[in-house]
């Protein structure tokens, strides 16, 4: 009885409202949508940056035939002797965990798995082209600077990359994505709130009669108030549904497409997509529920 | 059951107070008439009673309750136990006779069974046999006052207020409103009517109260509307 009247109420408001209706749950969906994405960057970026900190993180490149790096201009390719010496080097600096040799054909191996989608570039590539290397990881990957200087200018050595640093980078454009989606997100949030607001207000302007009859004949107050609150959450809900749709698409298209672009960056997991999906529908509708009970407060003087 | 002591009601930007050290005293099963010119204060009384209004000054108890200590939690219960009809009817046009009547009783939550059980029984009551299917433009005013009255009633109030009932009325069909209100104040249930209508309070012989520039100058017994009007 109870829930057939209210229900039957909250389905009057919403035809009677359809537009704002409609206008509340594109805001929430998109909201909410944005604010996912963001949580799925910050979650992809989480754990990238597990997965890399297991990895190398700095690699000494070492001189092959005719290398183009001035380092290694009007010398031969690095010999077994400096090899030997370089490694004993490497191992006993303080700073270094471990330390692996990296032959040509192993390299070249790891360039066909990373390029296996790019056959004219790997055609063009031989395994001479591959430069040998020391790939060495370090107990704190911040403290790279001691290690990073002494093998820069070590003969035999064409140059050092500190993988650190390249991460950095596309750390950072993640976090100007991700901080791109939040405020963006923020923006929705507000809107979607104010137009909440409107939407409650207009319902209840639309039924001052009833709710009018309600206060007198002794209604409570949750009674009144009850059919407004339950349509902000339906549309809240409806908008949670559709950025869930927007979130799982964003997942297939954006994110497992990424590891297209981007040698050995880890998949999101559909269960990290489900958790964010989950946070971001009871924003939504929490977000529409208070919407709702803050106008009310207003325009519902009871 | 309404019990007013030394009520003062002033309005906010406004000099003149509505009500003015009122103090008047209502029993169970009472018919009154609260009489007097438009703006003398009859319908502050009214909302005072249903605490739409607060007075500020002097204490208003109603059905046992004082005004001043209830909650607005416990506002609606105190609704519950007064009926209310107006001038304008205040029905729903979306909603036919037995729909309007059985509103009052959905909104309080009653159940189904009880709603189907008692809504005929006071659209009977109130002279609308035959009429619940009726939507309310399909109804001349006299009969849309009677479903405002059966909506007021079907809770079995207390005590009811009507607020000029025959307003909108014409002489003859309003001595049949009176009639449904004389039937339910036989019930038991108090009623407190506030009118300008000389002829209905004439024809009664209830007891007047009478209003002017928010003071009571007039308190009868089976008194009639008054020779200066």
């Amino acid at each position: 009885m109870r829930a057939n009247f209210i229900f039957s109420e909250v389905w009057i408001g919403l035809r009677r409202n359809l537009t704002m209706t409609i206008a509340v749950i594109v805001t929430v969906a998109i909201g909410m949508a944005l604010l996912g994405i963001g949580l799925m960057i910050n979650a992809q970026v989480g754990s990238m940056s597990t997965y890399w900190s297991d990895k190398v993180q700095l690699s000494a490149f070492l001189c092959k035939k005719n290398d183009p790096f001035q380092a290694c201009k009007g010398r031969s390719q690095v010999s077994d002797a400096e090899k030997k010496e370089l490694q004993t080097r490497i191992q006993s600096m303080g700073q270094v965990d471990k330390v692996f040799f990296e032959t040509q054909e192993k390299a070249y191996a790891n360039f066909k798995a990373a390029y296996s989608s790019n056959s004219v570039f790997l055609s063009a590539v031989k395994v001479d082209d591959m430069p040998e290397s020391f790939r060495v990881k370090l107990k704190d990957p911040n403290d790279y600077k001691a290690v990073f200087d002494a093998l820069s200018g070590a003969p035999g050595v064409s140059n050092v990359v500190n993988d650190q640093q390249l991460l950095d980078k596309f750390f950072g454009l993640m976090s100007k994505l991700r901080w791109a989606a939040l405020v963006v997100a923020l923006i929705q949030v507000f809107a979607a709130i104010l137009l909440i607001g409107n939407t409650v207000r207009l319902s209840a302007y639309n039924r001052r009669r009833e709710t009018g009859i309600m206060r007198l004949v002794g209604a409570s107050n949750l009674y009144i108030q009850l059919p407004f609150v339950m349509e902000g959450t339906i549309a809240g809900l409806v908008g949670g549904v559709i950025s869930a749709v927007l979130l799982m698409l964003a997942k297939v298209v954006l994110f497992d497409g990424m590891k297209n672009y981007f040698v050995l960056s880890t998949q999101l997991g559909w269960s990290e997509v489900a958790q964010v999906i989950t946070l971001t529908t009871v924003v939504g509708v929490l977000i529409c529920i208070l919407a709702s009970f803050v106008t009310l407060r207003r325009y519902l003087r009871v | 059951m309404i019990h007013f002591d030394n009520v003062t009601k002033v309005y906010v930007n406004q000099n003149r107070p509505a009500l003015d050290h009122v103090s008047v005293d209502v029993d169970k099963g009472e018919f009154v008439f609260l009489v007097g010119p438009s703006g003398s204060g009859k319908s502050t009384f009214l909302r005072l009673v249903l605490k739409e209004e607060r007075p500020n000054t002097g204490a208003i108890h109603v059905a046992g309750k004082d005004l001043a200590r209830l909650s607005n939690f416990k506002v609606p219960h105190l609704r519950r136990r007064i009926g209310c009809v107006f001038q304008d009817f205040r029905l729903l046009p979306n909603k036919n006779v037995y729909e309007n009547v059985a509103f009052a009783l959905e909104v309080i939550g009653k159940p189904r069974r009880f709603i189907r059980k008692v809504v005929p029984e006071v659209v009977e009551l109130v002279g609308l046999e035959g009429k619940a299917h009726r939507m309310p433009d399909e109804l001349s005013g006299g009969e849309q006052q009677r479903v405002a009255m059966a909506r007021a009633f079907v809770n079995r109030p207390m005590i009811l207020l009507a607020d000029e009932p025959t307003g909108n009325i014409d002489p003859a069909t309003s001595i049949g409103i009176m009639k449904v209100l004389d039937r339910i104040n036989r019930t038991g249930t108090t009623v407190v009517m506030a009118t300008h209508d000389a002829a209905i309070v004439d024809s009664m012989r209830k007891r007047v109260v009478e209003l002017e520039d928010g003071k009571i100058v007039r308190d009868q017994s089976r008194g009639v509307y008054g020779q200066a009007y």
